[in-house]
């Protein structure tokens, strides 16, 4: 399908994703609240641009504030951003970690509706509020509550991706999948200290590759994997633009400061059911296929990817599903550092759910505002050199790979 | 009667203080996992916490629910299996509160010794007073079935004296725990020539079961930890009175806690320790030690005088230290000067020249914390000590001087039969009191 008109993403930005790892971070201290990362991502969007009024309507993307926070009806929560939002359209979506892609989908929805020209989206999840032990009840929820909660893990996502991890062990071989999820570890942290915002910006530890090697404790975490391939317990919000060309003009933006969004794709899979095949990720793989034919690219004209690694075992398995590399192939690609900078794909260039942090409604925003970043030559520390017409791919990824929101971006002008 | 059956019933006498609590959660923890266990879902489990004081009482139940919560939240891979079967418990939170619930049902408390009649297994941790302790199990004795066994939490009272002043015939074995009980994974496990050996087996698998690691010691006062500890506190005591007369009393304190910490590299310096452990405690130690072993004398007029003058180190009942040789506000703050009867606060004009007498720490020195860390740290000791060896300062020669009375000590403990080996020794001072080395080495 061929949209009908231009739908681009602008002004991005995030907070810093607080959390274990930051040295602001005290888990005994006060700590801002959902309000406050909702105004900050917001009023970070607004001060980009030269007039608040401009913006038609706005969304928000959230997994559980109703649980992490007791705070349901976020969408009322926009026009504590700017006094302008009051009485304009806003809505709450969620697809657990894969909320804020949808929450870009949404609101790209709206300007192809002919119904907005901008519309402000941002993604938040505030979650330090529980102990990790509390939180993986909270998090189950992107699962099948009712018949996979009680039979599943204290530390229920982790198992899951442990299981898969497990699954890729003995299909490929431990060495050669362990290898590959330390490497992603490494890549993680050591480009999140490139970027100031990101959880893991203070990590400091001499020996990465050694770190990531931990042996698993089964008895007091999960099977498989160590507490390093896991993503952490994250605070934070992400805010961006999406505009139609009349909308970026009304809000004074320049084309070179914004990101084309040329093509999407949005699946999902039964999330009653487990994966028919642990070692793919099916659903995130028929989203990416979407989104690169509607934007009419092969794989060779992605310059950079940012995917959803809340595992180091998913950020392998991610690519493979982007069809660079054949299902099996993946853990070499990693190894060998093709996903680092100056790699064949360098992936997560801001350290991605590892590295950055993981504020899963908001993460899939976060990282459509890195790929934006890239784009418009505003990463900073963490900027690559991006080809002309060259793409950057974001899929943004909701359980177990039960909800995908892929988006193929590139350069406005 | 076999442990699973003792397991059912037992007590705790002093359960509220600071060793008995400890001692009093690790118990409620077993038992509420054996509750859960499949043999377990058909008997039932008492745990009987006495002390004097019904709010004590109060408040080592709201210490147990805590400290239970913190133990289920770091064991719920485990909880869910054995709650498999409640199909009411889904989230980790029901499954955690619901071993909360289990296992404070076990918990009675009790203010009357009279209620502890019944039990097979009785841990007794109270003052450390001989009287007092030879009065109880007096009582004990009387209204206890012929089976019980008898646990004393004791760091320094002789077991066969309460044994045969009691007339216990055999049944009572020394149960050192080490403070706090629930973290500190070290037990001195003391066995009097009289003791049942069906007794010591089961102290063995008892603290098996609550995950400590024994290390067993002869029946002589203060046993290995005492023994060396309150030695080695005697030795910095006499260190520091021969510094006082150049540097005075805090001056001389200040340099010897230094170089107990950072020349020998421990985690506390000798006089923070005496002062963790309490002034008061020493005293009462020492006088214990003083009593039964012969050959030695155990005695500091120091202690007496700090005691008199109400400086006594120890804890207040939210853990915080109190002032003793050294006072602590964010760390060490200030320490006691003796000829004045006040402290003296630690700034650079106090410091520096003391600083600059002991001379610089030799090379290859890295603070404990850094070294308990490394994996090369037996390398980098030896390279240290070697060093320090050669040095010729007088922190140096202090150290030196210090680590030799140190391995006198341990080496004294393994020729009088109070420790089985020199790994006894060392396994002590590395598990109880977190030394990176023992003092029976190869440095000096």
């Amino acid at each position: 399908m061929t949209p009908r008109k231009k739908v681009y993403a602008a002004a991005g930005t995030y907070t810093i994703s607080l959390g274990s790892g930051r040295k602001e971070f005290h888990p005994k201290k006060p700590r801002p609240g959902l309000e406050h990362y909702i105004q900050e991502a917001g009023q970070g969007v607004i001060a980009q641009i030269s007039d608040p009024n401009v913006i038609d309507e706005c969304v928000v993307s959230n997994f559980m504030a109703a649980r992490f926070n007791r705070q349901g009806n976020l969408a009322a929560l926009m026009p504590t951003i700017h006094p302008s939002l009051e009485f304009k359209p806003s809505t709450r979506v969620e697809g657990a970690c894969g909320s804020g892609g949808l929450g870009v989908y949404t609101a790209m929805k709206s300007v192809l509706a002919d119904v907005a020209d901008c519309v402000l989206v941002v993604g938040t999840e505030v979650q330090n509020t529980v102990k990790a032990i509390y939180g993986a009840d909270i998090l189950a929820g992107a699962g099948h509550y009712a018949s996979q909660r009680k039979a599943g893990h204290a530390y229920f996502f982790p198992a899951f991706f442990a299981d898969r991890a497990g699954a890729a062990y003995e299909k490929y071989g431990f060495e050669k999948v362990r290898a590959a999820m330390t490497q992603w570890f490494v890549n993680a942290i050591e480009a999140a200290r490139r970027c100031p915002q990101a959880q893991e910006y203070h990590n400091a530890a001499e020996d990465l590759y050694a770190l990531g090697n931990a042996k698993p404790n089964p008895k007091a975490f999960a099977d498989h994997i160590n507490v390093f391939d896991c993503s952490k317990v994250s605070d934070g919000a992400a805010g961006l633009l999406i505009c139609s060309e009349e909308g970026l003009a009304k809000a004074g933006i320049e084309k070179k400061d914004a990101a084309l969004i040329s093509g999407w794709g949005t699946s999902v899979a039964d999330v009653t059911k487990l994966p028919e095949d642990p070692t793919s990720l099916a659903t995130s793989r028929s989203a990416i296929e979407k989104a690169m034919a509607m934007a009419g690219i092969g794989v060779s004209e992605l310059g950079f990817a940012e995917v959803h690694d809340c595992f180091s075992i998913t950020g392998v398995l991610m690519t493979e599903a982007t069809g660079l590399v054949p299902q099996g192939e993946g853990y070499e690609f990693v190894a060998q550092g093709e996903t680092k900078p100056g790699g064949r794909l360098p992936m997560n260039l801001s350290g991605g759910l590892i590295g950055h942090g993981h504020y899963t409604g908001g993460t899939g925003v976060r990282q459509t505002v890195d790929v934006w970043k890239q784009l418009t030559g505003k990463a900073e520390d963490f900027q690559i050199d991006v080809a002309e017409r060259s793409y950057g791919l974001v899929v943004s990824m909701g359980g177990n790979d039960k909800t995908v929101v892929a988006l193929a971006m590139t350069q406005a002008d | 009667m076999d442990l699973a059956e003792r397991y059912q019933d037992v007590g705790v006498i002093g359960a509220a203080g600071k060793m008995g609590s400890g001692i009093a959660l690790l118990l409620t923890q077993e038992l509420g996992l054996r509750k859960l266990s499949p043999d377990g879902r058909e008997q039932s489990f008492k745990l009987t916490l006495m002390d004097v004081d019904d709010r004590a009482l109060d408040g080592l139940k709201r210490y147990l629910r805590g400290q239970l919560r913190k133990f289920a939240e770091k064991n719920t891979v485990r909880l869910r299996e054995l709650y498999a079967d409640r199909a009411d418990l889904v989230e980790n939170a029901e499954i955690i509160q619901a071993f909360i619930d289990d296992a404070l049902d076990v918990v009675r408390t009790t203010t009357d010794l009279g209620a502890l009649s019944r039990n097979h297994m009785i841990f007794e941790a109270i003052l450390e007073n001989i009287d007092l302790k030879v009065k109880i199990y007096d009582q004990l004795a009387k209204q206890c079935g012929p089976e019980t066994y008898f646990f004393t939490n004791t760091s320094s009272i002789p077991i066969g004296l309460l044994d045969e002043q009691a007339g216990l015939g055999g049944r009572i074995i020394g149960y050192h725990f080490y403070n706090p009980p629930a973290v500190q994974k070290l037990l001195e496990l003391i066995t009097s020539s009289k003791t049942r050996p069906d007794l010591i087996e089961a102290g063995k698998q008892i603290a098996a079961d609550l995950k400590k690691k024994v290390i067993p010691a002869n029946d002589v006062a203060g046993f290995i930890g005492n023994g060396h500890f309150i030695r080695d506190g005697l030795h910095g005591i006499s260190e520091m009175q021969a510094l006082r007369a150049e540097v005075g009393f805090a001056g001389a304190v200040y340099m010897i806690n230094r170089i107990t910490q950072d020349w020998l590299i421990r985690p506390m310096g000798i006089f923070q320790l005496i002062d963790y452990v309490g002034i008061d405690v020493f005293q009462c130690i020492l006088g214990v030690m003083d009593r039964f072993i012969d050959d030695e004398k155990l005695h500091s007029d120091l202690i007496d005088t700090l005691m008199d003058k109400d400086v006594r180190g120890g804890q207040r009942s939210d853990g915080s230290q109190k002032s003793g040789f050294l006072r602590y506000e964010k760390g060490i703050s200030a320490v006691y000067d003796l000829d004045r009867g006040d402290y003296v606060a630690l700034d650079a004009v106090f410091t520096e020249p003391l600083d600059e007498k002991l001379g610089p720490l030799p090379e290859g020195y890295l603070p404990w914390r850094v070294l308990a860390r490394d994996r090369a740290k037996d390398e980098k000791l030896a390279a240290y000590f070697a060093n320090l060896a050669k040095s010729d300062t007088l922190g140096a020669r202090l150290a030196l001087r210090y680590l030799q009375r140190s391995k006198e000590i341990g080496e004294y403990l393994v020729r009088s039969g109070v420790a089985g080996t020199p790994q006894d020794v060392n396994g002590v001072l590395l598990n109880g009191f977190y030394h990176l080395y023992g003092p029976i080495n190869d440095y000096v």
